[in-house]
């Protein structure tokens, strides 16, 4: 499947800095300074030299510690923060040669509508809490064209509510009123409702208590056999990694200390670090 | 071709002064001083060159408050030469104290001609109305616009809404609409309609019924929106596609009135007010636009007896 399709997406050499920067910057920050912090000029290198490609039907596991730069790699992503450097390009922009990250916000936020669906972490972040649940699943599906139509559109919510494991009854109840695992299940519904080439999930289960941790990954498990949609997902939760993704990045002080497929690197991890995190998850 | 000229005239604007016989009050032509006309002049031009783009401008003090016209005071002020004909309505009446207020400041700081009727009229203020009688071409119509932002309902923060409209992010508006399907079975928004100008901008066309908002597309006039205390000039040229926004299979529909008739001169072509009558325990109907309803019963032998309807009917919906 690799080596034959053109990858769905491809991120290169992305990074993103959240200060002035200066050119000690990058030798002075990772994991073997132990720090991402320039000691000369105070910038935090959330993240630097991330370089992917992600394939049809993939799910990619990007684990690492709090202030790892996960996150922020997300938000690049996402396109919610324009990253320091780098680029990204997508199969279905500009025929994969246009980097995302030089469109203008317009043509942004046309690709976020169309191709990219997101969960985060708190529905708080992804709702409009005094809105519907239905509502809230309606707006990406209302950009969709210049003059929507209702009918189909609420046939579509209707459908998704039930994809999703959710009553259809509570449709039109104010998405406040739902449950912490409801309104991630909103969040997944409303991320799926345009049909996206690309799913993003920032530690979708991480806020949820265990059951219902279980029963929402298990959820995100099925979306992915049926649709065979590819996934990026976020977490320091590496059971919830293990359990979705075939490969994984190990990030910590905003660079990527290990790749691979992610029974390998369960299995058998190289770098010190990752050795660590594998050991105190399974302990 | 008249608005074109206009245009030219606010173009070729600069200090000129003008001062004509009847203007001998002591105040500069047409009360703004000169540079104030010219600021408001090219903020109007950028506000034609962007349809339904919402152009920051001064709002400079006059002697009214804002919130009472200004907008549309200023922007009157600062296109209005002395050829113009000017009217001023407020809600399609040309006889209440704001209307009659605004055309007396104006044609004393001017000197220019004023009238009731829309056909004679070069330039038009008007409140909450678009006349009845089609305008056409050359005529500029002026409204008073209280809140410009139409994103406003959905999005307190102005940062925000104007990222929106810059973006073309249009979803909270149409969730709008949405839910109020869900809840009432139809959209409930009765005056300050949304449209879609020229594909590209949503826009608030300030206060009219949804009865007016159709005749904002492709209309001949130039339309020019003028919201004094949000300091905001947004405009329509003449010729432009204005959309209301509505779900295709739920379209968008003006103010029913069926089986009323104006009682003065029988119309059912224009929009109607309501004229409570509590000894009858009916409500009677007359135009809104009195200058549409006068020419019509000087015209015509129209029917002229008064049309009761009963309390009852007007307790169906829309």
């Amino acid at each position: 499947m690799k080596s034959t399709a053109a990858p769905i997406l491809e991120v290169q050499e992305l990074s993103k800095f959240f200060g002035p920067g200066c050119p000690q910057c990058i030798e002075a920050t990772g994991p073997e300074q132990g720090n991402n912090v320039c000691d000369t000029c105070s910038t935090v290198v959330a993240c630097h030299g991330v370089s992917f490609q992600l394939y049809e039907g993939e799910v990619l596991g990007i684990v690492g510690e709090s202030g790892s730069g996960k996150s922020s790699l997300l938000k690049c992503m996402h396109l919610d923060e324009v990253p320091t450097f780098g680029s990204m390009y997508h199969r279905e922009v500009g025929m994969g040669r246009m980097d995302l990250f030089q469109c203008s916000d317009q043509q942004k936020r046309a690709i976020r509508n169309k191709l990219l669906g997101i969960v985060y972490q708190s529905p708080h972040l992804g709702l409009r809490m005094e809105l519907s649940a239905g509502a809230n699943v309606a707006e990406p599906l209302l950009l969709q064209s210049l003059r929507p139509r209702f009918s189909p559109i609420r046939a579509r919510i209707v459908e998704l509510f039930s994809q999703v494991e959710l009553p259809v009854s509570r449709l039109d109840e104010p998405v406040r009123y739902f449950s912490g695992g409801m309104q991630q299940r909103v969040q997944i519904a409303r991320a799926l409702a345009p049909s996206p080439s690309l799913l993003l999930l920032d530690e979708p289960t991480s806020g949820l208590d265990v059951s219902v941790q279980a029963s929402v990954l298990d959820l995100i498990k099925r979306i992915q056999w049926d649709t065979g949609l590819p996934i990026v997902v976020v977490s320091h939760d590496l059971a919830a990694v293990r359990l979705l993704s075939q490969r994984i990045l190990v990030m910590r002080h905003g660079r990527v200390v290990e790749s691979g497929l992610t029974d390998q690197v369960f299995a058998d991890p190289h770098h010190p670090y990752t050795q660590q995190l594998v050991a105190s998850a399974l302990s | 071709m008249r608005a074109i000229a206009n245009i030219n005239s606010i173009k070729e604007g600069g200090l000129r002064r003008y001062l004509s016989d009847k203007n001998q009050i002591g105040y500069n032509f047409a009360y703004l001083n000169e540079s104030i006309k010219r600021e408001i002049r090219r903020k109007i031009l950028k506000a034609i060159a962007i349809p339904g783009h919402q152009v920051p401008y001064s709002s400079p003090e006059i002697p009214i408050a804002r919130g009472w016209g200004t907008g549309g005071l200023q922007v009157t002020l600062a296109i209005v030469g002395p050829q113009d004909v000017l009217k001023v309505i407020d809600q399609g009446c040309d006889d209440s104290v704001n209307a009659v207020n605004l055309r007396r400041f104006i044609s004393m700081t001017t000197g220019c001609e004023t009238t009731t009727h829309t056909r004679e009229a070069t330039l038009i203020q008007t409140r909450h109305r678009v006349p009845d009688t089609p305008l056409q071409e050359g005529q500029i119509l002026v409204f008073q616009v209280p809140i410009p932002e139409p994103l406003r309902e959905v999005e307190p923060k102005e940062e925000l809404t104007c990222r929106m409209h810059a973006e073309g992010d249009y979803g909270l508006m149409w969730v709008k609409l949405y839910e109020e399907i869900v809840r009432w079975g139809r959209v409930t928004v009765g005056a300050r309609y949304p449209v879609l100008v020229n594909g590209r901008y949503i826009m608030d066309p300030s206060p009219i019924p949804r009865w007016d908002v159709p005749k904002l597309n492709q209309s001949p006039a130039l339309l020019l929106f003028g919201a004094g205390r949000e300091k905001r000039i947004y405009a329509i040229p003449p010729h432009t596609e204005v959309d209301p926004l509505a779900f295709e299979d739920m379209p968008f529909c003006v103010e029913n009135q069926a089986g009323k008739a104006c009682r003065l001169c029988g119309s059912r072509e224009s929009f109607l007010d309501e004229i409570p009558d509590e000894d009858a325990f009916a409500s009677r109907w007359v135009c809104s636009d009195t200058d549409y309803c006068f020419e019509r019963r000087s015209n015509s032998s129209a029917v002229r007896s008064p049309v009761l309807v009963k309390r009852k009917e007007l307790c169906k919906p829309d």
